[in-house]
C-alpha cells in the first residue's frame, strides 16, 4: 500500500513538471507581445522596451521558466499586466466562489445520482428504472445553461425564492454565500448527476450478473443483501472515475453558469484574461487548474486502493 | 431418508421448455452424480433445487428439501433455507469469490447471516469451516483475499462456505472442471471425505463420465431436460440399457481409428529453447524480474506423427507454442521448421506450412464474416491467391464435414463442434504439413469430442499431417498421439512412446498425472 501510495505520488509530481513546461512553452509560441498590448499602437519604442524589462520578458527562457516557478512556489504568482495587481490575490478571490460552488455541485450530483443509480438497478426492468433512465436521458441531452434559465425564471423571478444572480460573499455569512450559489450549483449538478446515476445503474447491473453474487445468493442473502454488501463496493470503480473527471470539469468549466448568474469565478477570470492577452494570469490560473486535475486524480487513485484490495499489492 | 426428492420438475425460461419431468432423489451420505452434455438441463436442475433460477423461469412439479415444498415456499423462507439447509459449490472458482472482501468475512457471512452470534465467534467458526475444507488458518490465514490464492485453494474457500452450517445436502455444479486434474483429484477426495465423515447427501453435476463414476453411488443421466437412465452408479455403468446413455458411454472412450505411418523427416526441429518474461520493474529506474517460462526445451517433430504435449496450466505449453508459432522471440536456442529457423524472416511460403486450431470455437472467428472469407484468409500468406479458391474452399468443407453449403453462413449460425470443424478447415485450406492443436477438443462435449478427433485421424491419414496436440486431458492424447512429450514448469520431464509413457511413467510428476486423472472402471471402458 505504502508502496503504490509513494509511486503515485511520484507520477503526480512528474505530471506536474511536464505540465507546467508544456503551459509556459505553448504561451511562449503564442504571437502577440502583452507590452504592445498594454501600451496600445502608438506607443514609443523606448516606453515598450522599459515596459518589457519590468514584466520580466526579456530575459532567457530558461530563466523566465525558473522565475515562473519559483515564484508559483513561494506564493507569488506575478502581476497581472491588465489590472496591475498580484494574481495570487485574484486567483484567490476567485477561487473562493469556484471551489465552493464546484464541491457543492459535485455534492449535490453525488447524492442525486447514487440513489437513483442504486434503484433503478435493484428495479431492473420496472417502471423506476424507466422512469430513471428517461430523466437522466433529458438531464444528459439539455444543456446546463438552459436549465439555469428556466431555474432564474421559477425561482428567481416567479417565486422570489433566490436573487437571480450574483454572489454576496463568504462575508454576508455561510448560509447566505451558499443560498446564493445553490441555483448555479444545481444548475451544473443535474447533467453531471445524470451521467453519474446512468454510470452508477450500469456498473452495478454488470456487478449483479457475477458469478459471487449468485454465491452470495448460494449462502442465503436476499437480493437486497446481495447488492448492499458484495455488488455496491465493486460496482464503485467506474463511478470514482466519473466523479473524478466530473469535479475537474466543474472547477474550470463553470465559464457559461458564472456569466448566467454574474458570478466572479475562475472561468471568467481566464476568458477575460485570454481576451486581454493577460498571458501572466492565464498561466497561472491554468497550472492552478492543472494542479487541481491532478491531485483529484491523486485522490481517485487512492480511493481505489482503499475499494479494491487488488491494486494495494500491485507495484 | 431422502434429504432431496424431485419429481416431475418441468421448468421453463421464458415460454421455453429446459427441463420435462426431471425426477431424482438424493439421501443422507449418498452421492448421486447427475452427468450430461451442454444443454441438457443438468445445472439447472440444481439451481431449481435452490431456487436460484434465471429471470423468466416458471417450474412446477414437486421439489421437497427435507421434508419442505420448496416450490410452495416464500422467498424469505429460502433465504432461511439456502446455505443453512443446503449449501453450493460452483465452476468457476476464480470469479465465484468476491474479490474484495478477504476469504475469512465471505465465510463468516453464511454464520451471521443464518444465526445471532457475534462477529468474533462467526471468524472462528469460519475458521473452522475452512479447517474442514483443508486450508488451515496457520498457513491460510483468514485476512487473505481471493486473488491470493491459486484456483484450487478458491474452490475450498467455496467449498468452506458452502460446509460452514453444516447443511444436510451439498449441491456442487461441474465443481472440477475449470481445474487442473491433479487439484481435480484433491478436490473430489475432499468431497468425498466431507460426505463419508459428516454424512452430508451430495448432488454432483458434472460433464465427465469418468469423474461421476468414480465418485457417485447412484447416476443420473439426463438429455435435453429429461433423465434418460437412472440408477446404482457400478450396476448402471455396466447395463446401460438407453441408446444415448450407450452413446455417451461409448464417446467419454472412444479410440479414433488410426495407423501412425511415421516416416524420418523432421519438420520440426525445437532444440533447447528458452523463453523470459520480464515480469516487473522495481521502482522506476530499477532492474527488471525474468520469469522464465520454458527453460531449454528440445524434441523434434517428424512427419506423419502425431505428438501429444501435456501439462497442468502454467507449465508453459501455449508460451511453446506461441514461440513455435514465430508470434513470440526465444531468448535462447532454436526453433527450425523445414529446415529454416522460424522467426521474423521465417518465408510467408514457409509460413503456410504451419497452421494452428485453438480451444475456443466461439471467440476465434471474426462474427461479421462469411465462412467462405474466413476459411480463405490464409490464402493472404501467398504471394498470389489461386484461381480455384472457392473450389478449394468448398472441397476443404466438405472434408471436415461441413458441406459446401455452409460457404454463404454466418459463424454464429453453427454450433461448438461445427466452427471447430470450420477452424480445422481453415487451418487445412492451404494444405499445411503441421497442424497444432491447442486444446482443440477441449471444449466440446464428449460426443462432438469423439467425431473431432475422428475427423483429424482421418484426415491425418488422408494429408499425411502432422500433429502437435496439446492438451490438459490425458485420456484425449493417450487415444490421438504416438509419443507424448510431458511438461511441467517450463521443462519436459519425461517423453516417450505414448502407451510406453501411460502405462510405465518414469518420473514422479508422470506418475501423479496419471493416477490423478479419474478413469471409468476396466471392465466398463
Amino acid at each position: 500500500m505504502l508502496r503504490y501510495f509513494l509511486k503515485r505520488l511520484l507520477s503526480l509530481g512528474l505530471s506536474l513538471v511536464v505540465a507546467s513546461v508544456v503551459i509556459f512553452l505553448a504561451l511562449e509560441v503564442v504571437p502577440g507581445d502583452p507590452a504592445a498590448y498594454m501600451l496600445g499602437i502608438n506607443a514609443q519604442p523606448d516606453t515598450l522596451a522599459a515596459l518589457r524589462d519590468e514584466l520580466g520578458l526579456n530575459g532567457s527562457v530558461w530563466a523566465r521558466y525558473l522565475g515562473w516557478v519559483g515564484g508559483m512556489l513561494t506564493g507569488d504568482f506575478g502581476t497581472s499586466y491588465t489590472y496591475r495587481t498580484p494574481v495570487a490575490e485574484m486567483i484567490g478571490e476567485r477561487l473562493w466562489i469556484s471551489l465552493p460552488l464546484a464541491l457543492y455541485a459535485l455534492t449535490l450530483s453525488t447524492l442525486i445520482a447514487f440513489p437513483a443509480g442504486i434503484w433503478a438497478a435493484s428495479k431492473r426492468g420496472s417502471v423506476v428504472d424507466v422512469a430513471v433512465m428517461g430523466v437522466t436521458q433529458l438531464g444528459v441531452a439539455i444543456p446546463n445553461f438552459w436549465f439555469a434559465m428556466l431555474m432564474v425564471l421559477v425561482f428567481a423571478i416567479n417565486l422570489r425564492w433566490f436573487s437571480a444572480g450574483g454572489f454576496v460573499g463568504w462575508d454576508a455569512g455561510f448560509w447566505l454565500a451558499m443560498k446564493s450559489l445553490t441555483l448555479p450549483a444545481v444548475a451544473l449538478a443535474l447533467p453531471q448527476a445524470s451521467i453519474l446515476a446512468r454510470v452508477m445503474r450500469s456498473s452495478l447491473l454488470d456487478t449483479l450478473s457475477e458469478d459471487f453474487i449468485r454465491t452470495a445468493r448460494a449462502k442465503g442473502l436476499t437480493k437486497r443483501q446481495a447488492l448492499w454488501r458484495h455488488a455496491l463496493r465493486n460496482a464503485l470503480i467506474p463511478v470514482l472515475t466519473i466523479i473524478g473527471l466530473q469535479f475537474s470539469f466543474l472547477l474550470a468549466g463553470a465559464i457559461i453558469i458564472e456569466n448566467v448568474f454574474f458570478l466572479p469565478g475562475l472561468g471568467r477570470l481566464v476568458f477575460q484574461s485570454i481576451s486581454a492577452r493577460d498571458l501572466i494570469v492565464v498561466e497561472s490560473v491554468v497550472m492552478l487548474l492543472v494542479l487541481a486535475v491532478i491531485v483529484v486524480n491523486f485522490a481517485v487513485d487512492m480511493a481505489y486502493a482503499a475499494v479494491d484490495p487488488r491494486l494495494r499489492g500491485r507495484r | 431418508m431422502s434429504l432431496l426428492v424431485i419429481e416431475g420438475l418441468d421448468l421453463s425460461i421464458h415460454g421455453t421448455p429446459i427441463l420435462k419431468g426431471v425426477s431424482l432423489s438424493v439421501s443422507a451420505g449418498q452421492i448421486v452424480g447427475v452427468i450430461g452434455e451442454s444443454g441438457s438441463g443438468k445445472s439447472m436442475t440444481a439451481f431449481a433445487a435452490m431456487q436460484l433460477l434465471p429471470y423468466g423461469a416458471e417450474c412446477s412439479g414437486r421439489i421437497d428439501l427435507g421434508g419442505r415444498e420448496v416450490l410452495t415456499l416464500s422467498e424469505a423462507t429460502l433465504c432461511q433455507m439456502r446455505g443453512r439447509d443446503v449449501g453450493m459449490v460452483f465452476q468457476e472458482p476464480m470469479t465465484a469469490l468476491n474479490p474484495i472482501k478477504t476469504i475469512g468475512d465471505q465465510v463468516a457471512e453464511t454464520i451471521l447471516i443464518h444465526e445471532r452470534v457475534s462477529r468474533a465467534e462467526a471468524m472462528k467458526r469460519a475458521a473452522e469451516a475452512l479447517r474442514r475444507a483443508e486450508l488451515p488458518q496457520e498457513k491460510f490465514p483468514l485476512s487473505r483475499y481471493p486473488h491470493e490464492l491459486s484456483g484450487g485453494q478458491r474452490q475450498r474457500v467455496v467449498i468452506a462456505m458452502a460446509i460452514a452450517l453444516r447443511p444436510k445436502l451439498l449441491i456442487a455444479d461441474e465443481p472440477t472442471t475449470a481445474l487442473d486434474v491433479t487439484t481435480q483429484a484433491q478436490i473430489l477426495t475432499l468431497l468425498k471425505k466431507l460426505v463419508q465423515e459428516e454424512g452430508m447427501g451430495l448432488l454432483l453435476i458434472s460433464h465427465d463420465l469418468a469423474v461421476v463414476a468414480d465418485m457417485a453411488d447412484e447416476i443420473v443421466i439426463m438429455r435435453q431436460g429429461e433423465v434418460v437412465e437412472n440408477g446404482p452408479a457400478q450396476w448402471l455403468l455396466r447395463n446401460m440399457q438407453h441408446p444415448y446413455s450407450k452413446a455417451l458411454l461409448a464417446a467419454s472412450t472412444h479410440q479414433p481409428d488410426r495407423a501412425a505411418e511415421e516416416l524420418d523427416d523432421v519438420l520440426l526441429d525445437v532444440c533447447d529453447v528458452v523463453r523470459e518474461y520480464t515480469i516487473h520493474r522495481k521502482g522506476i529506474w530499477g532492474g527488471t524480474d525474468t520469469f522464465r517460462a520454458v527453460k531449454g526445451v528440445s524434441f523434434q517433430l517428424r512427419k506423419g506423427e502425431s505428438l501429444g504435449l501435456v501439462g497442468e496450466s502454467g507449465c508453459g505449453k501455449s508460451t511453446l507454442t506461441r514461440a513455435i508459432l514465430g508470434l513470440e522471440d526465444v531468448q535462447g536456442g532454436e526453433i527450425h521448421a523445414f529446415g529454416q529457423p522460424v522467426g521474423r524472416d521465417f518465408p510467408s511460403a514457409l509460413r503456410s506450412g504451419i497452421q494452428v486450431v485453438f480451444q475456443d470455437p466461439y471467440s476465434s472467428f471474426n462474427p461479421r464474416w462469411k465462412v467462405t472469407r474466413l476459411v480463405a484468409e490464409p490464402f493472404h500468406l501467398m504471394a498470389q491467391r489461386p484461381d480455384d479458391w472457392r473450389d478449394r474452399v468448398a472441397q476443404v468443407l466438405e472434408d471436415v464435414g461441413i458441406g459446401a453449403d455452409a460457404m454463404d453462413r454466418y459463424i454464429h449460425e453453427f454450433s461448438g463442434g461445427q466452427r471447430q470443424r470450420i477452424a480445422i478447415a481453415r487451418a487445412l485450406i492451404l494444405r499445411p504439413e503441421i497442424v497444432i492443436l491447442d486444446e482443440a477438443v477441449s471444449a466440446l462435449d464428449v460426443s462432438i469430442r469423439a467425431q473431432i478427433l475422428d475427423l483429424l485421424a482421418a484426415l491425418q491419414q488422408d494429408y499425411g499431417l502432422s500433429y502437435l496436440f496439446i492438451s490438459h486431458d490425458l485420456s484425449v492424447v493417450r487415444s490421438i498421439t504416438d509419443r507424448v512429450l510431458v511438461m511441467k514448469s517450463g521443462e519436459i520431464v519425461e517423453q516417450g512412446q505414448t502407451d510406453q509413457v501411460f502405462d510405465d511413467p518414469q518420473h514422479e510428476y508422470t506418475k501423479q498425472l496419471i493416477a490423478a486423472a479419474p478413469v471409468l472402471p476396466a471392465d466398463v471402458a
